[in-house]
């Protein structure tokens, strides 16, 4: 029986601050920034929200689609570079939010962006070996941006949830990684904001793992762009992932419907499985979806997935992707500092 | 710093994280915070275990702008008294815009940091009620 995605679900917060705004503040060219990026503005999370409650609010929603007993789910993995507690998990909390029970492997995933796809590869596998009928994979960031650095205009808040097991929305025909030592971006422990090396993140960094993960998996199954409806690549702005899939030779309408950035930003772990999660909304049966995560350090997770038929069953059981980039408060750069804990006693 | 207490906490943390409330299996009365015994049937009531949808309505609310220790960067914020679909009435934090909160008001559970025993203590989740309508 084909195995894959059974639910999915995701949570953006409310509030938005626009390029306009930081540029105010930092005394920067607005246009030229939002032309560059591609962005417009990004999410904030509210003083009381961080990664564990995006996820319980992004999991819930996928167990509505999915129709399962929350104890049915053997496994849940949270994918994030922005875990609450350096040591006490982010799953145990999830977990007891959403009534999953207790016979569970829970494991928190860091790889900078890219730790909500991984999540998904590890349920796959888990499934498929026969370990757990069900696991939850999770993506879920309220990333950092330290105050006048390029990455301000971009670090946002949100994540996607996704349910893998058999009977699936959408089949998980093929999966598989790039990886290498390549330090582009970074966090040292203890530290409120990461670093990176400037346009060092671009071509050794961004565009070699991810091109490199989707060249193989298309060769792997025999496939070319046009094959696909469907393209997301991670996306850190807007100029990279629509640079990558210009390379590739993916169209513009085949990027489209998960290309997430320029309303909410970059959500880091939440990035690429937002864009599936909006790419899902409005998918239909028998149509064929590439993912491409990254993430900095370095790696890609490439993934091939086809649309199923119960997709038109369970996609209206829980909130789509648009209701949260549209329900949306903008607050001034004062608020933000505010919300961000930005200043220090 | 608030101290909380973890072991209290802990054994509250259902009833927190996902409004798991009692209900007696024989009058049919609902309780939250959850109840061993019900209050009507006495020793001859069937207590079981019962989960809140976390839909509900104001019925009543303040705002807090002298907020206690703990809740100050949250501050001003509302607390309501919400009446759940189901029948028990509980008081939470209303999260949103001041100005919209209004008696009568639809609202929906949400999961949210509570408040923190200070950078190196214990972060405290629970949910709080979204308006909804």
């Amino acid at each position: 029986m084909d195995i894959g995605i059974v639910g999915y679900g995701c949570y953006i917060p409310v509030f938005r601050i626009s390029v306009e705004e930081i540029a105010r503040v930092w005394n920067t060219d607005a246009d030229s920034i939002k032309k560059g990026l591609m962005i417009e503005e990004k999410s904030v999370p509210d003083v009381d929200e961080d990664t564990i409650t995006i996820s319980v609010e992004a999991g819930r929603n996928a167990l509505l689609r999915a129709g399962i007993e929350p104890n049915k789910i053997g496994a849940i993995f949270i994918g994030s570079e922005s875990h609450p507690y350096a040591v006490k998990p982010s799953g145990t909390v999830v977990a007891e939010a959403l009534d999953l029970g207790r016979d569970l492997m829970a494991a928190d995933f860091e790889f900078a962006c890219k730790a909500g796809t991984a999540a998904i590869q590890c349920c796959y596998g888990l499934v498929k070996s026969g370990l757990i009928d069900y696991g939850l994979a999770i993506g879920a960031d309220t990333s950092q941006g330290r105050p006048g650095d390029a990455l301000e205009y971009t670090a946002a808040a949100g994540g996607a949830a996704f349910i893998l097991g058999r009977d699936p929305l959408a089949i998980l025909d093929s999966t598989l990684s790039y990886t290498s030592d390549t330090s582009d971006f970074w966090r040292r422990e203890g530290q409120d904001y990461p670093s990176h090396g400037a346009r060092f993140t671009g071509k050794p960094a961004y565009f070699k793992h991810v091109i490199s993960a989707t060249k193989n998996i298309m060769e792997k199954a025999s496939l070319k762009p046009r094959d696909f409806n469907y393209a997301v690549f991670h996306m850190p702005n807007g100029k990279f992932p629509s640079a990558a899939a210009k390379t590739l030779g993916f169209t513009k309408e085949q990027m489209a419907p998960g290309f997430v950035v320029s309303r909410i930003g970059n959500c880091y772990s939440g990035s690429s499985p937002l864009g599936l999660s909006r790419v899902l909304d409005t998918a239909k049966p028998g149509e064929k979806i590439l993912l491409t995560s990254y993430g900095s350090g370095a790696g890609s997770d490439s993934f091939i997935f086809t649309v199923t038929d119960k997709i038109l069953e369970r996609r209206d059981k829980a909130p789509l992707t648009d209701h949260y980039i549209s329900r949306k408060r903008n607050i001034d750069y004062g608020t933000y500092v505010r919300l961000k804990g930005k200043l220090k006693e | 710093m608030v101290h909380s207490s973890i072991p209290l906490f802990w054994r509250l943390r259902k009833a927190k994280y996902r409004l798991e409330g009692t209900k007696c299996r024989k009058c049919k009365s609902v309780f939250f915070p959850p109840r061993s015994f019900c209050s009507r049937c006495r020793r001859k009531g069937e207590i079981e275990c019962f989960p809140f949808s976390g839909k509900g309505t104001i019925i009543s609310y303040t705002i807090i702008r002298t907020p206690p220790e703990g809740f100050e960067k949250q501050s001003p914020y509302a607390v309501a008294i919400v009446k759940l679909d189901e029948g028990a009435q509980i008081s939470g934090q209303v999260i949103g815009d001041l100005k919209e909160v209004e008696t009568g008001k639809r609202v929906s559970a949400v999961f949210r940091k509570m408040y923190e025993d200070g950078p190196q203590g214990v972060i405290n989740y629970g949910l709080k009620f979204a308006l909804t309508g």
